[in-house]
């Protein structure tokens, strides 16, 4: 019995943090953010699918490396740490997953071999299965698409979309289709790449039938939920590392702040509610591929539970840190934003508990 | 990643099954401890036994007291973890008791096997594992309470006896125990850690006196004890003079750790929604009402987290490899204020009845919710409270600096 990280998973964490601290800094993000380092992108993007992050768990027969949840979920959490600007849940999870599970054997061959050297780039668009807003909504008809999708993820220079409507009828459009407008959303954080899709008798491709994708549409989300848990627990984890490494070297009153008990407390409780959040997401990881009976409720309720605790970790952190985890020029923000983003994405925590509740017939 | 424990412990778990099957329904009976209620009250029981006779069967199987060597008693098995993973599991499947551990099994025993010496283990090994003698641990003082090695309850050695004047308080079962294992400050003049020494006290020596503590749950379920010119041999000691305070540090950590089992709060979780199903507040189950719902799975993610890391510590045991320091430290503080949010929303879910007490009409499960609510705030504040455990995951687990300290404290 082992429950853990294997030492194949932690050395290629290693690996991915060990690249992101050479390359994304908090100097370089700021530049990024300010038009300055344009090609920021391209270096984290070609870096990490040199690693074999898009092809992560593509299987091998289509030149990914045919790994498992847990292992994609151990990346992710490497991702959260190092607020890596990568594409990685809905490019390189959610999509090839979609594909791989659904797909005829013509259209695996025609994206997933691509999507595993990063130049087929795929964006998600879930929010019509995954928190509809008045004034969007998919409508399909001879392999034609009309209407508008909010808060596409994982769009930047992407190839194509992978577009999910209501009824979860799964729709690929090709991003030189003509009809199809684009509108860049910023959010608050700048790591990520969201925008929305209006489409106007956009030509499309169906993906499985629609009377079968549901199942397999909510595993997707669910996957895609356990690993935004895990990038919001890489992050928080740092945010809390930082928080000690500052208590220990910022003085007050002739003596480094760690040592008075305020601050001591503020960082054992976020050490205390983090230490279970590892056990939590890396059992939710493993429940997908081996014991699929909890994973559902596994993925709402990791995601809920870790999404809360980053919140906390984000603000204590960030407290600790004094005036100093305001400013810009520390740039603790960066992570906060980046936790701040994750929580509400493929639903927020209030949202999933009652998911979690509905699930399990309460 | 792999939670199979491989088929080797196959026949093993069928030996534990076999077993639970043929005792299922036992009604053990205590005037001591308490069972939490896993038999109807209105059914007569298949079996019935005295906890001392249940306890002897569970040792003679190897089920309880499993790898405490046999020429003191116990079954003498090889410490092997994940067999008495597989006993805990087993019995709670089948809702049968295990054996008592108490102050005596749980801290004193492993002291006295790891610092003991032979005369000592022979002399008391045995008859506490059959529960023949009881134990009460005399740690905190009046004065001495996170601040434990302030103690200053004094032992002065006066030919071959120690003689023992001063006070104990928070001592659960001194009332009817026939032993204390005790802290005492026999070295006055040396620094307050290293003062201290590990005494074994008889109850019915002169000089003694317990009185009740009654707590805010109404119930006497810790006592003061009061020396006054006690005295007691002077080989009743373990480990050198002096050394008491490291000889103690073992039974703490095991304390600790021991708290917060990730199995009675899922049983505990799981009666929280029957209660939550059963209660009808306007017309509607208040486990359909939105608001208390959202508690509800607040808590389930919590419990989730813990029985998952409950493997994490499992694992962390069988690997030696795999680093728990800091997800042991965690423990006490997680397991005991989550515990109390649960008793919490069940409170809130009575609403006015959930302030009922003292066998009022109309309780709801006698009374157990609110007697939770309270005693589990206890549970906060005993065996190192909530802050004095931030201390340690603070500066033991995260390496901050310690405080500095005041001349001459």
């Amino acid at each position: 019995m082992y429950f853990g990280l294997s030492e194949e998973q932690q050395f290629f964490q290693v690996s991915i943090n060990k690249f992101l601290d050479d390359t994304v800094t908090v100097d370089s993000l700021r530049s990024f953010r300010d038009g300055e380092n344009e090609n920021l992108f391209e270096i984290v993007y070609k870096g990490l699918n040199e690693l074999g992050l898009c092809g992560l768990i593509i299987p091998e027969k289509y030149g990914g490396l045919g790994l498992d949840s847990l292992f994609a979920i151990s990346v992710s959490e490497s991702l959260g740490r190092g607020i890596a600007p990568y594409p990685f849940i809905g490019s390189f999870l959610i999509a090839p997953y979609l594909i791989d599970q659904l797909g005829s054997d013509s259209q695996k061959e025609k994206y997933l071999p691509g999507i595993a050297t990063g130049e087929i780039r795929f964006a998600v668009a879930l929010t019509e299965i995954t928190g509809r807003r008045s004034e969007t909504g998919i409508q399909s008809s001879n392999r034609q698409l009309n209407g508008k999708t909010l808060f596409v993820m994982d769009d930047i220079e992407s190839t194509h979309y992978l577009i999910v409507d209501s009824d979860a009828g799964i729709h690929i459009v090709d991003s030189n289709e003509s009809g199809l407008e684009k509108i860049k959303l910023s959010t608050v954080d700048i790591t990520s790449f969201i925008s929305e899709l209006i489409l106007t008798e956009v030509k499309k491709e169906g993906l499985g039938s629609v009377s079968q994708n549901e199942e397999t549409v909510k595993r997707a989300i669910d996957l895609g939920r356990i690993a935004i848990a895990a990038d919001t627990l890489g992050a928080s984890q740092c945010m809390l590392n930082q928080s000690i490494d500052y208590s220990k070297d910022r003085k007050q009153f002739g003596r480094p702040i760690g040592s008075f008990q305020a601050v001591k407390h503020m960082c054992a409780q976020m050490a205390s509610d983090l230490e279970p959040c590892h056990s939590l997401v890396w059992y939710a990881a493993y429940s997908m591929d081996y014991i699929t009976h909890e994973s559902h409720l596994m993925a709402c309720q990791t995601k809920a539970h870790v999404s809360e605790v980053g919140a906390f970790v984000a603000k204590t952190a960030t407290e600790v840190h004094g005036g100093m985890g305001f400013t810009d020029d520390l740039g603790l923000h960066f992570w906060f934003k980046r936790i701040g983003l994750n929580r509400q994405l493929l639903g927020s925590p209030d949202l999933l508990r009652e998911e979690a509740a509905e699930a399990q017939g309460i | 990643m792999n939670l199979d424990f491989g088929n080797k412990y196959d026949e093993f778990r069928k030996e534990v099954k076999a077993f639970c099957k043929e005792y299922e329904g036992i009604h053990v009976t205590s005037n001591l401890y308490s069972y939490e209620s896993v038999v109807d009250p209105n059914v007569k029981p298949k079996i019935e036994m005295s906890v001392k006779e249940w306890q002897k069967i569970l040792i003679d199987k190897g089920y309880h007291a499993r790898h405490i060597p046999n020429e003191y008693g116990g079954f003498g098995g090889e410490l092997d973890i994940v067999k008495n993973v597989i006993i805990t599991e087993e019995f709670s499947k089948s809702k049968i008791p295990t054996g008592i551990g108490g102050q005596g099994i749980d801290f004193l025993v492993p002291t006295l096997l790891e610092m003991g010496t032979e005369e000592q283990r022979q002399r008391y090994i045995k008859p506490a594992l059959e529960l023949e003698e009881i134990w009460c641990q005399g740690y905190s003082e009046p004065n001495a309470g996170s601040d434990l090695a302030s103690l200053q309850t004094k032992g002065e050695l006066e030919g071959d006896e120690w003689v023992i004047n001063g006070q104990k308080i928070w001592t659960s079962t001194a009332k009817y125990a026939q032993m204390m294992f005790c802290l005492v400050r026999t070295e006055p003049d040396a620094p307050k850690h290293q003062g201290i020494s590990y005494l074994l006290i008889p109850m019915d020596a002169p000089g003694i006196e317990v009185r009740p503590l009654v707590d805010m749950t109404l119930d006497a379920g810790f006592n003061e004890v009061f020396f006054t010119d006690v005295r007691i041999p002077a080989d009743n000691i373990v480990g050198e003079r002096g050394q008491g305070w490291l000889v103690a540090n073992k039974t703490l950590v095991h304390e600790r750790g021991s708290l917060g089992d990730p199995n009675k709060m899922i049983r505990r979780y799981d009666k929280l929604v029957n209660l939550m199903k059963s209660e009808i507040l306007d017309g509607a189950r208040i486990i359909d009402k939105p608001v208390y719902r959202d508690r509800l799975m607040r808590i389930q993610g919590k419990i989730l987290a813990l029985k998952s890391h409950g493997l994490r510590l499992l694992s962390g045991r069988l690997n030696k490899g795999q680093d728990i320091s800091l997800a042991t430290m965690i423990v006490k503080l997680y397991g005991t204020e989550m515990r109390y949010e649960l008793e919490s929303l069940a409170i809130d879910v009575m609403g006015e009845l959930g302030t009922l007490y003292d066998n009022s009409p109309n309780l709801r499960d006698n009374g157990g919710w609110q007697y939770a609510y309270m005693y589990y705030l206890g549970l906060i504040i005993g065996g190192g409270t909530s802050q004095i455990q931030k201390n340690i995951i603070a500066e033991r687990g995260l390496g901050m600096p310690k405080e500095p300290r005041i001349k001459g404290v």
